[in-house]
């Protein structure tokens, strides 16, 4: 095993700097923007994003849970979260929307991937830390890295669910025009599998969330770092602090997408 | 007329090795036993019927019957296992992808049963749609889709979504949505079932109304006797994946090829199936204008009748002569134009027997048909109008009155 490690490191070392390179393009234009924003800037996006896909009570809700969080001094580490978990969503749609869409038409495809995604899903995640280490050495990246093997997966399967799932009569309504296989996809499929796959975003993104600590042992600043000091020094405040305010960040998180969910399903109800 | 569309012998059957069942089959397997034993499903088998150009072509069936998955063999939507099927002439089966797809698009559209309407597209978008994917341009194929949007009645819901529509609402978008391609194709899959009977009957006149102005080439699908034999020109009746009658309506009632077929059409409402012309019988009789009150009483003496139709030269009905007032007449010296009886009621040819009841009861004397050009064809008796309603006894009761 430590030589296939050893051997993937070296063979693989361009391919891995190139993902490194990227994340971490990602992950510092999120950070510098965020963080560039006047505070109160960054408190009326939350407002107006609540306002908006949910109500607002909602929207002043969420503005209030950020001003807390400024409150307890950890304005920038909630910033470095945020792009952190933004920047493994990012790449877990690039890569996991594809994936899931050739998995729904390729039952071959299909088959070969469920393992690998039941074992990405309980694979407990501190045996996939130290790999990561090895290969984007300690920090953010290797937190990224780490996070999406394990929030990759329910994009995935909700994508091929979504597709699968499409109304087969709206299916071959669309064929007896003589679509395309691209127009299909693009016209029919996508757009009425998007309210699922929305759903896997959410997941995917609760998923991250839940990695913030447990990645920053691989030495992913942030909230995360913060609960992990707390439990070393024994500091119950800060731990407390720490702890609720990603507590929050979910909630806002989790809210706002399923509102966004919401938004797209209003139309839609397949035909029965 | 030209015969549009031609099936020769085709069959479909689902399962892994499709084209290994057909023998079985044709060893007289039934559809059951070839399920239990090979897992395949036979669909359809030896499927052979002409559609003309312009007609209205019922397949109807029992759920199960194969009639669905036949009528998806006219897009390919299922390729058949076996058989040909000629569109123009041309063997669509052979056809590849590109040949296909260029069919759907220009000459075959479909109607479904659940409307099969994209639900995250607004009215004009869904009607928009068949066009769209030949890359016409916005304005042009916006400008189709609200016409055809019109023509169906919908005017004012270009921009609602389809959830937001009633059933019948949305089945007429479905139809635009068809139409809108202009095909001389047009395959309905149950188009009304899903619909209440109410709206139903609405949407048949409709399809009939469309039809009479369009001129297409219809294949409509229905398990429903009445639904066929109003809407349908001809009729095929398919039971467990084979044909099993192909003719009219009135074919069909007169002589049911089996029994599944008496069986099936047992409840049929044929007073809305038969018209005039099936009912009414050949006058043996006509006095013309010119001829004298004589030659009636001659005429209805030597065919032992009590009236007599008057007609003109172009054989236009004029009236009716009595047996008594011909009599009458003679003695007081009358001609045949004073004694002639003119509140006779005249009924078109088409007419349902159905419209024809309440006719017969409230004239006096026989009801006198007549064609397009308006001339005499026959007459009807209230006996007719009423063995017409009875199952058997139509043929009976022709011999009968002869």
């Amino acid at each position: 095993m430590e030589e296939f490690v050893d051997f993937l490191d070296s063979s693989l070392e361009g391919f891995f700097d190139f993902i490194y390179l990227l994340s971490s393009e990602i992950i510092n234009g999120i950070e510098t923007t965020l963080l560039w924003m006047p505070w109160w800037t960054f408190i009326l996006v939350i407002f107006l994003l609540g306002w908006y896909f949910k109500s607002l009570f909602s929207g002043v809700l969420y503005s209030i849970f950020i001003f807390l969080i400024g409150t307890f001094g950890l304005w920038e580490d909630m910033m470095t979260t945020i792009a952190v978990v933004l920047t493994a969503v990012i790449i877990s749609l690039v890569i996991g929307i594809p994936l899931g869409i050739w998995m729904a038409f390729s039952k071959g495809f299909s088959t070969v991937m469920r393992p690998i995604l039941d074992a990405m899903q309980t694979m407990p995640s501190f045996v996939y830390l130290i790999p990561a280490i090895f290969f984007f050495g300690l920090g953010n990246i290797s937190a990224i890295a780490a996070t999406l093997i394990y929030a990759l997966p329910p994009v995935i399967r909700l994508t091929e669910l979504a597709i699968r799932g499409v109304d087969k009569e709206v299916i071959e309504s669309a064929q007896s025009f003589g679509s395309s296989k691209w127009q299909m996809l693009r016209k029919i499929q996508l757009p009425q599998a998007l309210p699922t796959i929305m759903a896997g975003v959410n997941q995917t993104t609760m998923m991250a969330l839940a990695m913030v600590v447990i990645a920053s042992m691989v030495g992913a600043q942030g909230l995360g770092e913060q609960v992990l000091v707390s439990i070393n020094r024994i500091d119950i405040s800060l731990g407390f602090e720490a702890g609720i305010s990603i507590v929050f960040l979910a909630i806002i998180i989790d809210r706002v997408t399923n509102g966004i969910a919401d938004k797209l399903q209003k139309h839609r109800r397949i035909s029965e | 007329m030209t015969t549009k569309i031609k099936l020769e012998n085709v069959s479909k059957i689902f399962g892994s090795k499709p084209k290994s069942v057909i023998p079985m089959i044709k060893d007289g397997m039934e559809k059951n036993e070839i399920l239990e034993k090979t897992g395949h499903t036979v669909g359809v088998y030896d499927a052979s019927m002409e559609i003309k150009q312009g007609e209205i072509f019922v397949i109807m069936g029992l759920s199960g019957s194969g009639k669905s998955t036949l009528i998806r063999c006219f897009n390919l939507l299922n390729k058949p296992t076996n058989g040909s099927i000629f569109i123009d002439g041309e063997d669509i089966v052979k056809y590849n992808s590109t040949e296909l797809k260029r069919v759907r698009q220009e000459k075959v559209a479909m109607v479904f049963q659940h409307f099969g309407l994209f639900n995250h597209r607004t009215v004009l978008a869904n009607v928009e749609y068949g066009l769209e994917i030949r890359n016409v341009s916005k304005e042009e194929r916006q400008e189709i889709a609200r016409k055809n949007i019109e023509n169906v009645g919908l005017k004012g819901y270009e921009d609602k979504y389809p959830e937001q529509l009633s059933g019948g609402m949305q089945q007429r978008v479905g139809l635009a949505r068809a139409l809108a391609n202009d095909p001389d194709i047009l395959l309905m899959d149950e188009p009304f079932s899903a619909l209440d009977p109410l709206i139903r009957r609405e949407m048949q006149l409709e399809l009939l109304d469309i039809q009479e102005r369009l001129q297409k080439t219809i294949i409509f699908i229905t398990h429903d006797v009445n639904e066929a034999f109003k809407i349908g020109d001809r009729v095929a009746v398919m039971k467990d994946g084979k044909v099993v009658q192909v003719g009219t309506p009135e074919e069909i009632i007169e002589e049911p090829a089996n029994d599944y077929i008496s069986d099936f059409i047992k409840d049929i409402d044929r007073s809305k199936v038969f018209q005039a012309e099936h009912v009414m019988i050949k006058p043996n009789a006509l006095v013309s204008m010119k001829d004298g009150l004589n030659v009636a009483i001659k005429e209805m003496e030597e065919n032992n009748i009590s009236s007599v139709f008057a007609v003109d030269r172009g054989r236009h009905v004029k009236g009716i002569v009595t047996i008594d007032d011909a009599i009458a007449g003679i003695k007081e010296k009358k001609t045949l134009e004073d004694v002639l009886r003119t509140d006779i009621t005249v009924v078109q040819r088409d007419e349902y027997v159905n419209d024809l009841i309440a006719k017969t009861l409230e004239s006096k004397f026989p009801l006198a048909v007549v064609n397009e050009e308006d001339k005499l064809i026959g007459f009807i008796l209230r006996v007719h109008v009423l063995s017409g309603l009875v199952a058997e006894d139509v043929n009976e009761s022709e011999d009968y009155i002869g």
